[in-house]
């Protein structure tokens, strides 16, 4: 098991004061959850972020008896199986009570879980805000629609934002956990209700849905249209004028809703778990997301630290037994004895054991040191040991929620 | 078939995380190694390839990094710029305020845009023969297709256009496989194998782009043979460890339990990751070649260790 929470010392005077209850800051992910409404679960690709989210729910669920909603967004297929949401996708489903009394547990809340399908929400956004049903149909069907919406202004982060502002003012659930799909730039989330807004506002909205013959006459933007006009062709562009007039129609829908979705996000009951492995490039996409988020006035929760090595691969003791067992070999498998195996491939195995521990030791020791060198952290810290398998059922979540709590 | 470095243009990509810019700086590496004039270029310019050869962050104009190769990060923007400048004789991006301004909204708005950029600029690279080799560190899974597929996009939608009459000599290179590879980085783990699995779907069936290779990353040794297997976990027995450790002298049976730990857990993560290798053999067929990379065990991240992927990718490829 990992260190937990090394960033602040267990029993600080502060936690013996009944008092302060209230104000004391975080020092596990338990402490964290139990006070907050949305988790949102950030980091680059490939670090286990998705499993992490699921695991924060589950846990919730059992340890803190909340009624839970993970929000996902692709899933290994034995993951979305084991949270039951491959058949269901935008629908938010339970899981099964029974699916936890087979993995030992009873739950005192309830786990829920919902993929995030873009295009369908998307739909659904189109619906909602659209001025009436013909508005809508017309937007569904423009054929620039599908192609734009996949894209539009880093549509995925919006979306996912922007479904979590809609769950969240349900009120049906009392913790969120959301995971943020894979971006170029961990950050990019973050803006994309801003960037919406700013979108909407913009001049060149403005100017794409005026009337061609006054687009045309507008001085001011004539070198652009006879730029734009080369390189794209005056018929794309009258495409493209004619979807956003119809856009712009859910103007004030959108630019409210990306105010409101901004507004959630700094709340004090939102909170950020940042997951990286403890390797360079992932950590040090944490570390710039951690920055950012304090800076734009976020508030960061806890740093798990994936896949991190055991401890003992660090000890000096260990290694020197290792060495010991590569140098003494044909020695020690004398002393080991015949009924373990023939001499020379118990000198073999205990050969490629030393040099399998040292071979570790050297990752475990790069880590530890990538560890030392992180900057400014969150409160809670976690590290959550490497696992030999891919979780498959409640039961992989469970252990591995334990390790984060 | 064509080796791999004989191509002109290889585009690395992968799920993140896999280490898809360590194999792009080696293979980079590697072409330089054989004499290759090699540009490496960084199309999501978050920075990674220029941290594994220890520069400054690349830009866009590019710049020598090590003997033989040349680092850029690709910017849309930029690229913008010198396609007006060189192909459509037009003055720069700077020169038209309001463009320079809205580019960022086009380019969201017409799908495609952005994208060509990008892919244009690798074929402009490889039409005007300043390299040898143009090795991109391209965007993962989840948006290299869209990359790749640009010039048909921009085909469909735009009738007319400048942008239009120049995609024809970038599909001719795109679509050449004596030109232009495709690279898939994967580890032996679940969801990179399922992405790899999809994508090399994919590129087959939407794109024009010959498949390379599939490079799988850091693949764990095997540690023993199924007979040497039995005698370790003999050797795991409590009393046989009480036996090692007075054997040793000075040596706590427990420490020596530990060490035969580290070599349990090696064993099973390598195990698992097995089922994950055999589903991905089986799914890619035999006709596209598959290159194992050893988990290198490495101290740190940079020249050091990008010069050692790309030793261990020299003797995958026979080199």
């Amino acid at each position: 098991m990992g260190e937990h929470g090394a960033a602040v010392p267990r029993g600080s005077p502060r936690s013996s004061e009944a008092g302060v209850a209230m104000t004391e800051r975080a020092r596990s992910v338990e402490q964290l959850l139990a006070a907050k409404e949305i988790v949102i679960c950030c980091g680059s690709g490939g670090v286990g972020k998705t499993s992490t989210a699921a695991a924060a729910g589950v846990m919730s669920a059992v340890a803190l008896g909340a009624k839970t909603l993970v929000l996902t967004v692709d899933p290994a297929r034995r993951l979305a199986d084991a949270l039951g949401v491959g058949a269901f996708g935008n629908v938010e489903h339970q899981v099964a009570p029974a699916a936890f009394k087979e993995a030992g547990v009873e739950p005192r809340g309830e786990l829920w879980a919902a993929m995030l399908d873009t295009k369908q929400s998307w739909d659904e956004l189109v619906l909602r805000h659209a001025p009436d049903r013909a508005t809508a149909d017309r937007i569904l069907s423009n054929p620039l629609y599908q192609n734009v919406a996949g894209r539009f202004v880093q549509s995925h982060e919006y979306i996912a934002m922007e479904r979590l502002y809609e769950v969240h003012a349900s009120g049906r659930y009392d913790l969120i956990v959301v995971d943020t799909p894979p971006t170029r730039n961990a950050a990019d989330f973050l803006k994309a209700p801003d960037r919406m807004a700013d979108f909407f506002a913009s001049r060149l909205l403005r100017w794409l849905t005026m009337p061609a013959r006054s687009r045309l006459l507008n001085l001011a933007s004539r070198p652009f249209y006879q730029v734009a006009d080369r390189i794209l062709g005056s018929q794309f562009l009258e495409d493209i004028a004619e979807f956003f007039l119809l856009f712009q129609s859910m103007y004030d829908g959108f630019s409210e809703r990306a105010v409101a979705v901004e507004r959630l996000l700094h709340d004090r009951r939102t909170t950020f778990l940042v997951v990286t492995t403890l390797e360079a490039a992932p950590l040090r996409e944490a570390e710039s997301f951690l920055a950012a988020l304090t800076e734009s006035g976020y508030h960061p929760g806890a740093l798990v630290l994936n896949k991190t090595l055991p401890a003992y691969l660090r000890e000096p003791r260990l290694a020197g037994v290792a060495e010991r067992l590569a140098a003494d070999a044909p020695a020690l498998a004398g002393a080991a004895g015949a009924d373990v195996g023939p001499a020379p491939a118990t000198t073999r195995v205990l050969r490629e054991v030393a040099e399998s521990f040292l071979n570790f030791a050297v990752v475990a020791k790069r880590e530890a040191e990538q560890r030392a060198e992180l900057g400014s952290v969150p409160d809670v810290v976690v590290n959550v040991p490497y696992f030999d398998d891919d979780i498959a059922d409640l039961a992989g979540l469970l252990r591995l929620g334990r390790a984060i709590w | 078939m064509t080796d791999l470095l004989d191509r002109r243009l290889l585009i690395v990509t992968g799920k993140g995380g896999v280490g898809k810019s360590t194999v792009a700086a080696a293979l980079a590496l590697l072409a330089a190694g054989r004499g290759k004039r090699t540009l490496a270029c960084e199309v999501d310019a978050k920075g990674d390839l220029a941290s594994l050869f220890e520069t400054e962050p690349l830009a866009f104009a590019p710049r020598p990094i090590f003997p033989g190769v040349w680092g850029m990060a690709m910017h849309a923007e930029d690229s913008l710029d010198e396609y007006l400048r060189l192909q459509l004789h037009l003055p720069g991006i700077g020169r038209i305020g309001p463009l320079a301004k809205a580019f960022d909204f086009v380019a969201t708005a017409a799908p495609g845009v952005r994208e060509i950029l990008t892919i244009g600029k690798l074929a402009y690279e490889v039409r005007e023969r300043h390299y040898d080799l143009v090795v991109a560190d391209a965007s993962a899974t989840g948006h290299v297709i869209g990359q790749l597929t640009a010039p048909q996009a921009i085909n469909s939608l735009v009738r007319v256009g400048g942008i239009r009459s120049q995609t024809d000599w970038v599909l001719d290179i795109l679509g050449d496989a004596a030109l232009t590879g495709l690279v898939i980085v994967t580890t032996p783990e679940e969801m990179p194998v399922r992405e790899t699995i999809e994508l090399v779907e994919r590129a087959r069936q939407e794109t024009n782009v010959a498949l390379a290779a599939v490079v799988v990353n850091r693949v764990l040794p095997e540690l023993f043979s199924h007979a040497d297997e039995a005698v370790f976990e003999r050797l795991r027995e409590p009393a046989v460890m009480e036996r090692l450790a007075a054997a040793a002298g000075g040596v706590a049976a427990e420490d020596v339990a530990s060490v035969l730990d580290a070599a349990r857990l090696a064993v099973t993560l390598r195990r698992s990751r097995t089922a994950h290798l055999e589903l991905l053999r089986e799914s890619i067929g035999a006709s596209v070649p598959l290159l194992y990379l050893p988990e290198l065990f490495t101290r740190g991240y940079g020249r050091r260790s990008t010069a050692q992927v790309a030793e261990a990718l020299g003797a995958e490829l026979g080199y």
